[in-house]
Order: structure tokens, then C-alpha cells, then sequence
């Protein structure tokens, strides 16, 4: 069963994704996968040539936690992955807090890479968040999610 | 006979709330309980509608009871 979970504090993904590669050992025994890929995207302080001071993500309670499941499941239908996890933090984030982390574990590293980008890309077109920056001159609502 | 309605990010700034009630036998599509909430104002373009926590297009239909979300494009990740 991949692993869904939502943070409202900031969150070690490093630690999250060895404690969840140390579950699939015990769960399916060592030695059933040869590749883990993962991606963590972070915080950063500019965006679009503003430097940024903080960020609110607000999502949808419920719909983004269904999303994310789905999301996972389908990696697993259509990956031959052994395994996966999307990891997002929401509420008050800082520069330099980690956002999100996507992994996938799979027998050969062509799966678990092209489930990785699977996941992050599914994940930033359909689940439920919304990035509302602040800025030196206000707040503003990130419109473009490059 | 009620459908909750409920609005995220800059489309509930832009709204003025984060929630509405319509009556359900009055409104019997996605469409029609945007019109119904909104008092007729237009669809933004890019506007995304859930029911029940599930994406749909505008013609989907709605019944008693349903939770139905409009927001706008998302930008999680």
C-alpha cells in the first residue's frame, strides 16, 4: 500500500522516505527492489524576480488526501514498481522547508524514474493545493506552477 | 434537499466566502449550482469543479446532498 501523508510542521523527507524503505523490507522482505528514485522539491525565496518571505498552502481537506491515493495507485497500475509514496506538507512554509517528496521503488531504475515523474507531475496538475506567496509588497497567489 | 458548495484560494478571495448552500431541485448540474451560488456571474475559463471530491466537467449532474468544489488551477508540488 503506498504511503499518502499530509504535514502541517516541517517535515524531515530524507527520514520519511528511509523510515517508509525500511516498512517496505519488513513488508515484503529484502532484497525485492533494485532501484529507488525520488524527488523532493523545496521552498525557494524568489519567484518570478521577487524575492519571497514566506508561502501559505491551502488545499482542500479530504479531496487532496483521495487525489494523492489515486495518484499512487495509478503509478502502481501502470509502473512496474514495487512500491510508492507522495509526501506534502501544507499551511505556514519558509524558505528552505521541503514541500513535497515523491519516491518509487521498482527492480530496475528505467520504472522507478518514469514513476517518479509520473507521480510529481500528476501530482502538481490535479491535487488540491494552492501556493499564496508573500512578498515585501504583499501576498500574491502563484498562477503559474512551472 | 441541499448541495454544500465550496470555493478555495483566490476564487473564495475573489467570493467573499468559503461556502454555500443550494437547493437541489433547482439545481441539477454542476453548472447549474454555480449559477445557482453565484447569482449568474460567468465561469472563470480555467476554473476546476469537483463533486464529492472527485473532478468533473460542468454538465455533471448533482443530487441531494453532494459536496461541490470550484476552485481555480492548482499549484501544489
Amino acid at each position: 500500500m503506498p504511503q499518502v501523508m499530509l504535514f502541517e510542521q516541517p517535515f524531515e523527507p530524507y527520514a520519511e522516505l528511509q523510515a517508509y524503505e525500511a516498512s517496505i523490507r519488513e513488508q515484503h522482505g529484502a532484497g525485492q527492489y533494485g532501484a529507488t528514485a525520488s524527488f523532493v522539491g523545496t521552498m525557494r525565496d524568489f519567484n518570478e524576480g521577487d524575492d519571497v518571505t514566506g508561502m501559505f498552502l491551502e488545499h482542500y481537506p479530504g479531496m487532496t488526501e483521495k487525489a494523492l491515493e489515486g495518484i499512487c495507485r495509478q503509478a502502481v497500475n501502470d509502473f512496474p514498481i514495487l512500491d510508492c509514496i507522495a509526501l506534502h506538507r501544507v499551511g505556514e512554509i519558509q524558505p528552505n522547508d521541503a514541500i513535497v517528496i515523491v519516491a518509487a521503488w521498482s527492480a530496475h531504475r528505467t520504472a522507478a524514474f518514469d514513476a517518479c515523474r509520473f507521480l510529481i507531475e500528476k501530482l502538481k496538475s490535479e491535487a488540491p493545493f494552492w501556493k499564496k506567496e508573500s512578498l515585501a509588497s504583499g501576498e500574491r497567489w502563484v498562477e503559474k506552477n512551472t | 434537499m441541499t448541495i454544500q458548495v465550496r470555493y478555495f484560494a483566490s476564487l473564495r478571495e475573489k467570493i467573499g466566502r468559503d461556502a454555500d448552500e443550494v437547493n437541489a431541485v433547482e439545481a441539477q448540474t454542476v453548472e447549474a449550482v454555480w449559477q445557482q451560488a453565484t447569482d449568474g456571474k460567468a465561469m472563470p475559463a480555467n476554473l476546476l469543479m469537483a463533486v464529492n471530491q472527485a473532478y468533473v466537467k460542468s454538465g455533471a449532474s448533482v443530487k441531494d446532498g453532494d459536496e461541490v468544489a470550484f476552485f481555480p488551477p492548482v499549484t501544489g508540488g
